[in-house]
């Protein structure tokens, strides 16, 4: 291939000097920003394009919530993947059909886009779906287009309405128009109208392909564009847009190994869906437009993307076993309950979340009353404590206490308090982490999690060992196959999703147990 | 040819100075945009804008017209490091054209057969496209328009290789000066489709050495005009380019990085679909119509 560095490797080395994870700085969003706009400038997408999206990507990246399994340069090529998708997914959709046949189609675009080849694959497309398209040879201008239609039409098994031989003579507009009186006669029921190739500057010819529409009423004018198209596509996106206003967009040439970043530009520049994809030149080589596969083509991503997807299955699945190895081994220390109390500071969604299941009023009262003051105070004094105590709370002698005090400017009551807290939570953990907890009537899991769009794993695939550790284990398993699991979305949400199998999440806590986390985490 | 409604660069660039003349970073950064949108690729803009500073610096422009006055030496000087005549001399000369798919071919060799019989040479093309629908009688339509001979397969889907070979035959047989053989568009990452070049090369070689392999390459292309450049000069071994379609909005401003990349120079340019739009690359005009 291209001897360009391509924005995977590029990428690659930007991942390697943002090991960190967390929270997203300005700095390692603006940096990946960077290589982002290179590789989409060198895929061809506009330059207004890859500003605006940019901006979006970086608003995105900078409010996003966390996705503790990815480094920062990941979490910006996921967002930017997503976004990408977005754009090229957004509009789809099918042909519309007319109500009352023939459906008039009709193809516009460039010389050599490669419309002609394209009526041919759409009529056999069309008739596989059981449809008798007609193709219409409108092209009178290029030498023989005419000629190549009718041994199109032959070798697709077509009917063709070709009454004017081409090469200059003939009138297109007289043509189309007579062919649909045609094809109701003869019971066609979709027309396919090949136009001659044109430029965008040309207003002579947009003029005639205006009249061809005038005169057909298409019910579709697919604009072909062929996947090499550099940065013109957008002037000629839009004038094709004022002269012939098409419905939606073909994507020729994909067999090629350009990247195609004009249909970010065009999509985005006249709000048309790509409907169709053609790769390669026989009529076969034809398919339904995928945005995903675009988005990764695009940039080149499809490493990075499967690099993500594995670094987010490992995570998870980490995650799990270690909250369950902890639990089995009693080893939940200071440093996990300060991690899952941050968590529950983004509790603003919970609480809206929790309003709109049925039966959760009660819990969210309890949600009410939360009080963040209190986390940011914990917070502090566990921040205070060395690494060796956040492991292991039973070194917490009085002095260590009235230096914690001191550092978190705090009273030592309060740090015996927290530290009271603690014990508490872990023995509760271990209740938890035997599967005690008994179900909310009417309350499922909490769809969609919190903190993250990771992929849940459903409550079918998981283990229902009656031994927690073990069950965590094969629940850990599950979710290295492939399933993803819950993470660590939610404060206790590792824990619970450790026993019930990664549905996790609040959902499987009872109201009063709620309350009793509630109390330990903030409660005087 | 259709009419530029401008589009053109320069009255972009002398929209950046609409106000008053002064320099400064809004002017890089609209020198940036338009030159990306003229297809240069994000490295040639940088470059190119690097040289224009340096110019700048050097002797300040005291106008917009000096400024574009500057910018069009920039890039008369680095498109203008090539050879781009055509090589013709050898009896019969003989011309292999090639690219992807669509870009101008046969249009081209069309336009290049009126072109030479203009000057007073004899002209042969070889139909030698036996893959694509009606690609023979398209060529035989340009061919009569022309007035010159064509030497067509003889059945359905002929190795085009033999085409190529009949038609050099042919050429040397009946004393004609140049052969132009046509080939079926191909896209680079076929490799099969990259090595029926090769073999086509080979078997007119065994007559005849071969004087000149143009790329067609179509303006309206992006960065992959690049690509397509190092992968045809490697299977088809190009001697020049010839970029198409420079009548329409496109600029096709990725030919100077194919051209500084592999070294091969564009010797072609083609500004519409009549016979008379085709003429020799000139480095000042083009930086003249970029920047106009
Ligand atoms: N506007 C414009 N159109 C051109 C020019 N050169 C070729 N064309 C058009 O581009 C289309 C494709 O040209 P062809 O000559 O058939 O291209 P090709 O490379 O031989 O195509 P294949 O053999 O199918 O690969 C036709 O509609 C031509 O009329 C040009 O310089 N300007
Ligand atoms: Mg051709």
């Amino acid at each position: 291939m291209a001897t360009f560095g391509n924005l995977s490797s590029r990428l690659t080395d930007a991942l390697k000097s943002l090991r960190g994870k967390g929270k997203l700085t300005e700095a390692d969003v603006d940096g990946t920003l960077r290589e982002i706009r290179r590789a989409m400038l060198d895929a061809d997408v506009s330059l207004t394009v890859v500003k605006s999206f940019q901006s979006a990507v970086r608003e995105r990246a900078l409010s996003d919530d966390v996705n503790k399994a990815l480094n920062p340069a990941q979490q910006v090529v996921q967002i930017v993947n997503d976004e990408l998708v977005t754009i090229l997914g957004g509009q789809q959709r099918r042909i519309e059909f007319a109500k009352k046949p023939p459906t008039v189609i009709m193809l516009a675009g460039l010389q050599g886009s490669g419309k002609t080849t394209l009526a041919g694959k759409l009529a056999k497309w069309l008739a596989k779906e059981k449809h008798t398209p007609l193709l219409v040879a409108c092209d009178l201008q290029r030498p023989n287009a005419v000629t190549q239609l009718e041994v199109i039409a032959g070798n697709a098994g077509v009917a063709i309405f070709a009454p004017e031989p081409g090469n200059g003579k003939g009138n297109p507009v007289k043509v189309a128009k007579d062919s649909l009186k045609y094809a109701t006669d003869k019971l066609y029921d979709v027309v396919i109208i090949d136009t001659a190739g044109r430029l965008g500057v040309d207003a002579e010819l947009m003029k005639e392909a205006s009249d061809i529409r005038k005169a057909t009423s298409p019910d579709e004018v697919f604009f072909v564009i062929d996947a090499m198209i550099g940065q013109d596509a957008v002037a000629t996106a839009e004038a094709f847009q004022q002269g012939v206003d098409f419905t939606g967009v073909v994507l020729t040439k994909l067999d090629g190994d350009a990247r195609g970043g004009a249909a970010l530009s065009v999509v985005s520049a006249t709000e048309r869906p790509i409907m169709f994809a053609s790769t390669g030149e026989s009529l076969d080589d034809f398919e339904p437009f995928y945005p995903d596969r675009m988005a990764s083509r695009i940039l080149d991503l499809g490493d990075i993307l499967t690099l993500i997807e594995q670094a987010q299955q490992t995570f998870d699945a980490d995650e799990q076993a270690k909250v369950a190895q902890k639990i089995a081994t009693e080893t939940f220390t200071l440093e996990d309950f300060l991690e899952q109390m941050q968590q529950l500071k983004n509790m603003g969604s919970l609480k809206k979340m929790m309003g709109m299941l049925p039966g959760s009023g009660q819990m969210k009262a309890q949600l009410d009353n939360f009080d963040e003051s209190e986390i940011t105070r914990t917070e502090a004094i566990i921040r205070s404590m060395t690494p060796a105590e956040r492991r292991n709370s039973r070194l917490l002698n009085g002095s260590r206490r009235l230096r914690i005090a001191q550092g978190s400017g705090v009273t030592v009551t309060d740090v015996n308090s927290l530290v009271n807290r603690f014990d508490q939570a872990a023995k509760m953990m271990k209740t938890v982490a035997k599967g005690k907890v008994p179900q909310i009537p009417g309350m499922g899991p909490i769809p969609g999690g919190i903190g993250g769009s990771r992929p849940k794993a459903t409550k079918k695939k998981t283990s229902r060992s009656g031994n927690p550790a073990k069950r965590a284990a094969e629940n850990a398993a599950i979710s290295q196959g492939g399933q993803g699991g819950s993470g660590a979305g939610f404060g206790l949400g590792a824990a619970t999703g450790a026993v019930d199998g990664g549905a996790g999440g609040v959902g499987d806590l009872s109201a009063e147990e709620l309350a009793d986390m509630q109390k330990l985490l903030g409660g005087r | 040819m259709a009419d530029k409604k401008g589009w053109g660069l320069g009255s972009k660039l002398r929209g950046m100075f609409a106000r008053s003349f002064v320099i400064n970073e809004d002017t890089w950064d609209d020198l940036e945009a338009t030159l990306l949108a003229a297809d240069f690729g994000p490295d040639v803009t940088d470059e190119l804008i690097d040289a224009v500073k340096a110019s700048v610096a050097k002797i300040p422009p005291t106008d917009d017209d000096d400024f574009v006055r500057l910018l069009r030496e920039v890039l008369e000087e680095r498109l203008s490091r090539f050879d781009t005549t055509l090589k013709l001399q050898d009896r019969p000369a003989v011309v292999l054209v090639v690219g992807v798919n669509g870009v101008g071919k046969t249009t081209t060799i069309g336009k290049l057969a009126k072109f030479i019989t203009t000057a007073g040479r004899s002209v042969v093309l070889g139909a030698a496209d036996t893959f694509r629908a009606a690609a023979v009688d398209q060529l035989a339509t340009w061919a009569e328009r022309a007035g010159v001979q064509i030497v067509r397969p003889q059945q359905e889907g002929q190795d085009p290789s033999s085409v190529a070979f009949q038609t050099v035959e042919f050429a040397i047989a009946q004393s004609i000066d140049v052969a132009i053989v046509d080939t079926a568009g191909r896209l680079q990452t076929k490799s099969g489709l990259m090595d029926e070049l090769s073999k086509i090369r080979r078997v007119i070689e065994k007559q005849s050495p071969i004087a000149e392999v143009l790329l067609v390459l179509d303006a309206t292309t992006g960065q992959n005009g690049l690509v397509q450049a190092e992968a045809f000069l490697e299977h088809a071994g190009v001697t020049g380019l010839v970029l198409t379609k420079l009548d329409g909005s496109a600029k096709g401003g990725f030919v100077l990085a194919v051209q500084e990349r592999t070294g091969i120079p564009v010797k072609l340019v083609g500004s519409g679909e009549s016979i008379a739009d085709l003429s020799g690359f000139s480095p000042v005009a083009f930086a003249a119509a970029l920047v106009e």
